[in-house]
């Protein structure tokens, strides 16, 4: 009890010291200043060479774009989907084929959070190619084309690609995010009064409930949007190569052998922090701007009801589920191919060859994604547990600046602080160790985990440990026999999105790692690289199969823990 | 020693400097033996090494050399109980800057790579920076089989002098992987090769500079094209020699790019997503550095059965790959002895096998036993490798320099 206090600063300091740390490490290079490197002087000179680069004005535009681009229609999607899933959810109709046809969006797409965005990425990329599989399809049932057609379709100039790569996986999580908050604001109240009074259901939900929820989900917003302009696995897969997003310039600048190559991308580091703060800013004030002009319409009285925006909502969902099935599944018939050159639609020869030749590596890449994750995890509950506890037995809430505190790893551009963790963990000698890569994995499991649990936490009927505490338990005593057990379902899904997120972390992997753990992620994206489909196939297949199974045991557990106890469903 | 405690009389600032003494020559002491322990017999090396964890950094973008490293890993565990693990990477230099930014970090011991697959200008860097540990080639027994004077690139990575800093372990060989499906007649020099792409535009490309095969196209197309290629095998004197001497090669850069795939406006990232590319059909013509290694993709699966290999007339550039050891690696015996292992009679057939890798040997077959040149004899030649009488003559790699700035150069008219 005496120790609550310390869980909020202790979350506090393990968010603070690295952020701080690693922008102070990316910073002091970007003025010139890295006396390992021979940087004794603090100078603008790396900037000046930074906006000289020739391939800099493309990349900055590409970045913005493909991220801003990414965003929007994600967000779109998902306001979309919303509006017609939360109806649905509403009125339990279930005769209606619509209906059913919603329901099935609704179960398939909430399970894609959990497949990472690098598997998704590899998998799209081979549905998509001029030579892929939706190519070889097409040819196979209509036009019998003897070589692809020479259409630039992955990595085009333009970033279409990475855009819907970024899209697939952004869109069920900000839908998860939207769905979530709607029950905060009683939306369901609000539509019937929007019914009542003669508002067709889009509408009413676009005048009466999206302008209560939008500031709810402006924080996920704004994580999609830093993510998606500082993505690097995915812009590595699917985005163009000459030149890249500034995020893929930067790590290639760090893999120079040439290290003075370091300063620049430290410069170019911060230029893609700037880009983001910037990016947001953009965002915000396009907001006040939307708003401005709608603010007519949201108050016009104008009614209508309009079917074809819901069988638009369910073409896209089921489009946006397919694209997504199939690139997984894609995944799964290279890693059991032996040979399956274009045209054909199926793999030319099967074996179980690539899955028994890495069955060692397997092994142990599973073994340390699994033991990460669930360290990872392990840590970051007891964190939120604690900080939430402290929160309601000191009555005191998480104030709203430590709440930004903890999505900072989310806002700032990882390749930003990492960098810098990563010049002072060398100087330490702390590079490659275990405790530092759990450490950058926390920086990104915390903040979910908090914002899975916060809610269910928080809206905890209080009787039940105000009638513990009177039958005389104590708090540590009311925590394991009645809140952890009434919250498990909760604290299981967070877990489970905790580890989902942890499994899917490229870069800080890469650089806390120091290259010496290999997790189902690194072997994945750097098998990319070498392009055998067949080992992308096995590593991206298992790399989506473990936050699946993680997802489906979190639902699990509860159904067989309380069978006899169904309202605790 | 023990007598430098005994001056009791001593003023502190003597018994200061005795202390000082006592560390220098504990120090050095120490040194010395460490000095003699690496120079050490076999068996030392063998002794020290056992229970060591290697980690070797080596490119792994290609599925046949990563099983064959992985059973390297296997075989060496068994006979000097090391164990190897190797760090894919997806580009060499990786590991390099990651050397350099342990020594610019003053990290002198127990760095991150014990072994790295080196060769050319990443040796030049290492070995110009100081961040290799050796020279060690002779202290390993198998090294006296490499074959030094009829593969004279064992002893000279891209001109430069080896001197025992890294150990050979295979050869390598430019050459054309091409469908013959699609493609019944294969250009026979660089200039064909135009003529070819404009029969068949968008058919041929070669990877990004950044890809040593895509930095060894344009060096091949240099040395043919270039008036006098013999001063390609030293360092760059001056900017106008560089401009002069490579000025036909950007022309026919110029005339190829618009021909090639995509319009030469992307470049694949590496050979292996170009080999991908052919199996894919969206290439007829792809590069590779191994004359065997078509028959091993085909063997493999990765490349499609009617892929075939063809050589330019006036000969390709050919060059040896090695293994180095850092200087802060903790584990050098046991990566010694990988090293060793690397070039033993055993480990170098298994490597030209076409159904494992295909790699060239590095040794020479005459020093070997009787039974063991049977054997290497008897080594599949592979469905789609010419033999040897057919691969043509071998050119020297250009010097260090003229790569680097060549790539500068490329990334500058056609990088962005």
């Amino acid at each position: 009890m005496r120790l609550l206090p310390a869980f909020p600063f202790l979350t506090q300091l393990l968010f603070l010291l690295p952020i701080a740390a690693g922008l102070f490490g990316v910073l002091l290079p970007a003025l010139g200043y890295l006396p390992d490197l021979g940087g004794d002087k603090f100078h603008f000179e790396v900037f000046r060479q930074l906006l000289e680069h020739p391939a800099l004005p493309h990349a900055v535009w590409l970045t913005l774009f493909s991220g801003i681009a990414a965003t929007f229609i994600s967000l779109s999607l998902a306001i979309f989907l919303a509006t017609m899933l939360s109806r649905t959810s509403l009125s339990g109709n279930k005769n209606n084929r619509m209906a059913s046809l919603f329901v099935i969006v609704r179960r398939g797409l909430i399970p894609l959070i959990a497949v990472p965005h690098a598997a998704m990425a590899l998998g799209l990329a081979f549905l998509v190619a001029p030579s892929g599989w939706l190519v070889r399809w097409f040819s196979f049932l209509l036009m019998g084309w003897e070589t692809p057609p020479e259409w630039v379709t992955v990595q085009d100039p333009f970033g279409l690609s990475l855009i819907l790569g970024l899209v697939l996986k952004e869109t069920p999580y900000l839908l998860l995010m939207i769905l979530a908050a709607l029950p905060q604001i009683r939306a369901q109240e609000y539509i019937r009064i929007g019914q009542s009074l003669g508002y067709g259901n889009l509408r009413s939900w676009l005048k009466l409930v999206l302008p209560q929820v939008y500031p709810l989900i402006r924080l996920p917003v704004f994580a999609v949007l830093a993510f998606s302009l500082s993505v690097v696995d995915v812009a590595l897969i699917l985005g163009p190569s000459t030149p890249p997003t500034l995020s893929v310039l930067i790590l290639r600048w760090i893999d120079n052998p040439d290290l003075s190559f370091r300063f620049l991308a430290s410069a170019g580091a911060v230029l893609l922090l700037l880009l983001t703060l910037g990016a947001l800013l953009f965002w915000r004030v396009s907001e006040w701007l939307l708003l401005q002009k709608w603010r007519n319409w949201l108050s016009n009285g104008k009614r209508g009801n309009r079917n074809e925006a819901q069988k638009l909502a369910a073409l896209s969902g089921l489009l946006l589920l397919g694209t997504a099935f199939l690139s997984v599944l894609g995944l799964a018939f290279w890693s059991l191919s032996l040979r399956w050159p274009y045209p054909y639609v199926l793999p030319q020869r099967w074996t179980s060859r690539n899955w028994e030749r890495h069955w060692t590596s397997i092994q142990e890449t599973s073994f340390t994604t699994l033991e990460l994750g669930v360290i990872a995890v392990l840590i970051a509950l007891i964190l939120v547990v604690g900080c939430l506890e402290n929160e309601q037995w000191r009555r005191v809430s998480f104030s709203f600046r430590s709440q930004w505190l903890l999505y900072l790893p989310l806002l700032i551009p990882q390749a930003t602080f990492l960098l810098g963790i990563q010049i002072l963990a060398v100087r330490l000698e702390m590079d490659g160790t275990f405790l530092l890569l759990v450490w950058s994995h926390l920086l990104f499991v915390l903040p979910y985990i908090f914002l899975t649990l916060a809610d269910p936490w928080r809206n905890l009927d209080t009787r039940f440990p105000q009638i513990g505490q009177c039958l005389g338990a104590s708090p540590l005593r009311v925590l394991f026999r009645i809140k952890l057990p009434l919250l498990l379902k909760p604290l299981l899904v967070a877990a489970a999105v905790g580890f989902a997120v942890s499994v899917s972390q490229y870069l800080p992997t890469l650089f806390a790692g120091g290259g010496r753990f290999a997790t189902l992620t690194t072997e994945a994206v750097s098998y990319a690289a070498g392009a055998d489909r067949r080992v992308i196939g096995v590593y991206g297949f298992l790399q989506a199969l473990f936050p699946w199974i993680a997802l489906l045991l979190a639902l699990a557990i509860p159904h067989w823990r309380f069978r006899n106890r169904a309202t605790l469903l | 020693m023990n007598n430098i405690f005994n001056y009791n009389s001593a003023t502190e600032s003597e018994t200061m400097s005795k202390t000082l003494n006592f560390i220098i020559f504990t120090t050095l002491f120490l040194l010395l033996s460490s000095f003699s322990v690496s120079a050490n017999s076999w068996e030392d090396i063998s002794k020290k090494a056992k229970g060591q964890t290697v980690y070797w950094n080596a490119w792994g973008g290609s599925e046949e050399i990563n099983s064959y490293i992985s059973w390297v890993g296997t075989r060496v565990k068994e006979d000097y109980g090391v164990t190897l693990k190797h760090v894919k990477l997806a580009s060499t230099a990786d590991a390099v800057s990651r050397v350099l930014a342990e020594k610019a970090a003053g990290r002198t011991t127990n760095g991150s790579v014990d072994l790295i697959w080196i060769n050319g200008e990443n040796f030049a860097k290492m070995k110009e920076n100081g961040l290799l540990f050796g020279p060690f080639t002779d202290n390993l027994p198998n090294f006296k089989l490499v074959d030094f004077s009829g593969k004279p690139t064992t002893l000279l990575d891209f001109n430069l002098p080896v001197e025992g800093y890294e150990a050979p372990w295979g050869m390598a060989k430019f050459n054309f992987v091409f469908d013959s499906a699609r493609v019944s007649e294969t250009p026979k020099s660089i200039p064909e090769l135009l003529q070819w792409s404009k029969r068949h535009p968008g058919r041929f490309t070669y990877p990004h500079v950044t890809d040593f095969l895509g930095s060894t196209f344009i060096m091949q197309a240099l040395i043919e094209l270039t008036a006098n290629p013999e001063v390609l095998n030293r360092s760059v004197k001056s900017e106008v020699e560089f401009s002069k001497v490579t000025a036909p090669l950007w022309s026919y850069l110029n005339q190829l790019h618009p021909l090639l795939w995509r319009s030469g406006n992307s470049f694949p990232s590496s050979s292996s997503v170009q080999q991908q590319m052919l199996n894919d059909s969206e290439l007829d013509i792809a590069l590779s550095f191994n004359p065997s290694a078509t028959s091993a993709a085909i063997a493999n699966g990765s490349l499609t059965e009617s892929a075939r290999t063809f050589v330019l007339k006036k000969g390709t550039i050919g060059n040896t790959h090695f293994v180095g050891i850092p200087f802060n690696s903790g584990s050098s015996e046991g990566a010694m002895i990988v090293a060793n292992f690397l070039m033993s009679p055993e480990a170098q057939m298994e490597k030209q096998n076409p159904d494992i890798w295909g790699d060239s040997t590095v040794l020479s077959i005459t020093k070997l036993s009787a039974q063991q040149q049977q054997k290497f004899k008897a080594l599949p030649l592979g469905v789609a490798t010419l033999p040897p009488e057919k691969l043509g003559p071998t050119q020297p790699n250009p010097h260090p320099d003229w790569k680097n700035q060549l790539s500068t150069e490329w990334q500058r008219r056609y990088g962005q």
